[in-house]
């Protein structure tokens, strides 16, 4: 463990946000994957990346946030929560803050998931194709 | 040229895949739409930063696709285990080893050395098996 550059710790935190975005992780958990006291590790993560840890993950949860409201159907409530995201309000302002518009603007303004989803042919021909009322018929009028 | 777009999982139940894929697993979702006219819900996750192709995850289907019968066959299958292998491939699997570890993913093996790398294995919660391999150079003597 000798020789360990500082910034190797950081990117510890870095990486838990990354990959724990959904999770309600504080500035005190990426704190500890660093293994730094909170408010020595907001310092040092500001230096090493450019901005604070709270700011890092916040970013994170709403770049995936804007993902999700162009790849899916859910909610605003359920993208919020489903990024990590506690209060839906704070969420919300974030939201605008960061994108200009609100999180309906904002999937409003791009194309309905529904319209670029890559639904296979096959796929669309087998859940859209009708049941006919004498599918099975044959096992339904036989006796058991 | 040819390239793998997406693979597919039949699954019992799709919140509780989303729920397994996405809490425990820590992937992305790429689209979850649902097809009302169809009764259909397109549902397709993968890896985090991975633009490669996506994990799609479809109810065992019913009628008109399959009957009654065959629905409820293919279901039981699929808990068997005989629903098929999803290959992940890791620079670290260690790592992602105890990660999902932690995080209640219960592997089948340890990670356990072989020719071709270490790999370990996995269920997801419908039966079907996921395999996580590391790849080394080739050597017969490792495994």
């Amino acid at each position: 463990m000798a020789n360990v550059p500082a910034a190797r710790h950081l990117l510890r935190a870095k990486d838990l946000a990354d990959a724990r975005y959904f999770e309600p992780l504080a500035v005190a958990d990426l704190a500890a994957a660093a293994g730094l006291s909170p408010a020595h590790f907001s310092r040092q993560f500001k230096a090493a990346f450019g901005e604070s840890p709270h700011q890092y993950l916040l970013t994170r949860r709403l770049e995936r946030a804007s993902a999700l409201l162009r790849a899916t159907d859910w909610s605003v409530a359920a993208v919020c929560f489903a990024v990590g995201a506690q209060s839906l309000g704070s969420f919300t302002v974030s939201f605008h803050r960061v994108f200009g518009m609100t999180p309906l603007a904002y999937r409003a303004a791009n194309p309905p998931a529904e319209s670029h989803l890559r639904i296979p042919r096959c796929v669309a021909l087998a859940y859209g194709r009708p049941q006919n009322r004498t599918f099975r018929e044959d096992k339904a009028a036989s006796p058991a | 040229m040819i390239k793998i777009g997406n693979a597919q999982f039949w699954v019992h139940d799709q919140d509780e895949a989303l729920a397994f894929y996405t809490k425990k697993l820590g992937w992305e979702v790429k689209a979850d739409v649902k097809m009302e006219s169809w009764a259909f819900r397109w549902l397709c996750v993968g890896p985090p930063g991975d633009d490669g192709p996506g994990l799609v995850l479809m109810p065992v289907p019913g009628p008109p696709m399959l009957d009654g019968a065959d629905s409820a066959k293919l279901a039981e299958l699929v808990a068997k285990g005989a629903g098929g292998t999803l290959f992940l491939e890791t620079d670290d699997l260690q790592a992602a080893y105890d990660d999902w570890s932690a995080r209640g993913v219960a592997f089948n093996d340890p990670p356990t050395k072989q020719a071709y790398g270490i790999d370990t294995s996995f269920r997801d919660p419908s039966g079907n098996n996921i395999r996580l391999t590391q790849v080394l150079d080739f050597d017969p003597g490792r495994g």
